[in-house]
């Protein structure tokens, strides 16, 4: 038994992540006077909240009547009833209170004329549960995550938090009684290893949509916390469902805005049909995300796609005027130039439907703890945000709360480790002694190696077996030899070799570790997707088809459940939906139709 | 702090933006139009990849002009970057 030992930083709490729910749960730790760490690997400012433009919901009925319980309504409808109905009830509610905090923060909220917040309607925002629209958005002109931001970074500022910036977290410890001690971490500058002793972690790690080749996330996102969890011997819950977004620039995953296909885009194949004309004749090309998704990965699959390996279809907007292209979609024509090196005015431009967002995650409980697979919370452990399944997304997201879910649970989970503290929960245990061990192991390997595969070649060959095997549209074939391919990747992944050995701003170290976990989230997405044998919000199968019996696929006798990927063994089990909200009377089960 | 050490950093803070497509620019600059660039320039970008993504965006996309006459040429030459 080794007992190799790293320098030892002691705090109340270590965060881990700096965007929104990071930033959000250390406001609570740190006003409490608590002695808070946050690590980041960038300047808290340029995590990828800043990405998320469309706003953040909240029942304040500023500009028409509104209720929590509505909204509550539309998660759990959004969700394909796989969303927890507890948490669900409790981000609802929550919701104008931490919206109306962030206002006090300094949040620079659009507005009415009479000074209220401005809210606009959003898709699937309803009132009186589910009759009409409703405007419940609250945003900060198409910047609402960057002022989130800086208006949570600020008062961060103001209550003393200690960040660490530049700094990646490598592993959790825990103890034997599998209580949660703190984080092993990396200072890139130094390259020196600490460990962070602390009363309570919590990771606001983030996602992991670098997983698949086609991603609208930037390249931050390698979901950090997950192989982390996954590695300390946590579940991972409900990993097989990725929201897509139907109009990524092929190849560099660049969002292309709906907005293209509203000013009259089309989309074509390679026989330059209207192929949308076929699947949704009505609606054509304006159908919603996943019809349009799915229609344009079966014209793929049947091998009428674009380009020499004929893997994309075309978004035309060229019979638009050129004057209306430049007015109604500002900044298209320069992201067509540079990301997809074509002027739209002259030709379509190339796209595919591109990883967005990650339902899944750690699993937790309303209150931000993470829980074991009995529901138990593990001790010293929380996490908020999109790294976190708690789970009020369930089986796809409703459009404007990521945002809340940051606020909401960001908060909670500061709020319950204070909680936890006080009622002597949790406290600052003795770290065992193999404390570093297993993070100096894995770094030795990688110091050492030789004659191993690049880790370039190892990422594009993961993103590419995810893109293929187990994208927005799903064939049982395609998962099981997916499946697998990503065991294949992985024996790669556990070999990659890298030149530059050095300390300081070692990058090419960083990105292995980043690496060991992205594969993490691969295996345990392809497995739990495999397993799953129906069609639920953002996993569908093209075996489990729309039935009388089973509508739109949904088989909810044998899968109205949430998975859990453990990484032993590469095992899963599944959990119960929690049903029963906190003060309401369940929202039953019923086909999600909009 | 050696060359190789500078670079890395800049290549980190050029690759680990909050913005994909600042990523995906940034990151193809670095490899194959920064070690063409003068001295001066060199430096101008360097604090231009020190700005946020909200703030650089504009300029790349053409909405804002810089003032600094060094930073507007390497500006020119970011927005010829081609991402493929």
């Amino acid at each position: 038994m080794s007992k190799l030992s790293v320098p030892v930083r002691k705090f109340d709490a270590v965060i881990v992540g700096a965007g929104g729910s990071g930033l959000r749960a250390a406001i609570q730790l740190s006003e409490a006077g608590l002695k808070t760490a946050v690590l980041s690997k960038v300047f808290p400012t340029r995590s990828h909240t800043v990405a998320a433009q469309g706003g953040v919901s909240a029942s304040l009925g500023n500009s028409e009547e509104d209720h929590w319980h509505w909204h509550m309504y539309d998660t759990v409808k959004g969700s394909d009833w796989l969303g927890d109905q507890d948490a669900i009830e409790y981000m609802c509610r929550k919701a104008p209170e931490v919206v109306v905090e962030l206002e006090h923060f300094g949040m620079p909220f659009d507005r009415t004329d009479e000074g209220k917040i401005y809210q606009r309607p959003f898709g699937g925002h309803m009132s009186n549960f589910g009759e009409k629209p409703v405007r419940r958005a609250c945003a900060a002109a198409d910047r609402t995550g960057h002022a989130m931001l800086h208006a949570l970074y600020q008062r961060n500022v103001r209550a003393n938090t200690q960040f660490f910036v530049e700094w990646m977290a490598l592993d959790l410890i825990r103890d034997q009684s599998g209580q949660v001690l703190g984080v092993i971490a990396l200072e890139m500058e130094t390259g020196e290893v600490v460990a962070f002793h602390s009363k309570a972690t919590v990771f606001a790690t983030g996602g992991a949509g670098r997983i698949y080749y086609s991603s609208t996330n930037a390249f931050i996102n390698t979901g950090d916390g997950l192989g982390m969890a996954a590695r300390a011997g946590i579940a991972l819950e409900d990993m097989e469902f990725w929201q897509f977004h139907p109009t990524g620039v092929a190849g560099a995953g660049v969002l292309i805005t709906e907005g293209v296909r509203g000013e009259g885009g089309i989309l074509r194949n390679s026989t330059n049909e209207r192929f949308m004309e076929r699947y949704a004749p009505n609606a054509k090309d304006l159908a919603s995300r996943d019809v349009v998704s799915r229609a344009m990965v079966t014209e793929i699959n049947e091998g009428r796609g674009c380009g020499p390996n004929k893997d994309f279809v075309l978004l035309d907007i060229t019979h638009l005027d050129p004057a209306t292209i430049m007015k109604r979609l500002p900044g298209i024509r320069e992201i067509s130039i540079q990301f997809a090196g074509i002027d739209p005015i002259k030709a379509p431009i190339p796209v595919v439907p591109t990883c967005h967002y990650q339902m899944g995650g750690v699993p937790t409980n309303y209150k931000g703890q993470v829980v074991g697979d009995d529901a138990a919370p593990i001790r010293g452990f929380y996490a908020a945000g999109e790294v976190a399944c708690a789970s009020v997304h369930g089986a796809n997201r409703l459009g404007t709360n990521s945002l809340l879910d940051l606020l909401v649970f960001g908060k909670a989970s500061g709020d319950t480790v204070i909680d936890d503290l006080r009622s002597g929960e949790i406290g600052l245990k003795e770290l065992p002694a193999d404390y570093a061990d297993r993070t100096l192991a894995r770094l030795h390997r990688l110091n050492t190696q030789t004659g191993g595969a690049s880790v370039n070649e190892c990422r594009l060959e993961l993103q590419r077996t995810m893109q293929k095997h187990c994208g927005v549209f799903r064939f049982k074939d395609m998962l099981v030899e997916g499946v697998a391919k990503i065991v294949e990747v992985e024996k790669a992944v556990a070999q990659t070799e890298i030149k530059d050995k050095s300390q300081v701003w070692n990058t090419a170290r960083v990105e292995a570790l980043e690496l060991d976990n992205l594969i993490e989230v691969a295996k345990a997405t392809m497995v739990s997707a495999e397993a799953r044998k129906e069609s639920r919000g953002a996993h569908v199968r093209d075996d489990a088809p729309d039935t009388p019996a089973n509508p739109n696929g949904r088989d909810d006798l044998n899968w109205h459940k949430h998975t859990l990927w453990h990484r032993d063994g590469s095992r899963l089990s599944y959990k119960p939906v929690i049903m029963k909200p906190l003060s309401v009377e369940t929202i039953a089960l019923k086909t999600r139709s909009y | 702090m050696d060359d190789r050490e500078k670079l890395n950093r800049l290549r980190w803070r050029c690759t680990r933006r909050a913005m994909l497509e600042m990523d995906l620019l940034l990151g193809e600059f670095l490899e194959r139009v920064y070690p063409t660039l003068s001295p001066a320039q060199a430096d101008a970008f360097v604090t231009m990849a020190d700005m946020e993504d909200l703030e650089l965006w504009p300029l790349v996309n053409g909405q804002r002009e810089p003032d600094d006459p060094v930073q507007a040429e390497v500006l020119s030459l970011l927005r010829n970057v081609r991402v493929k």
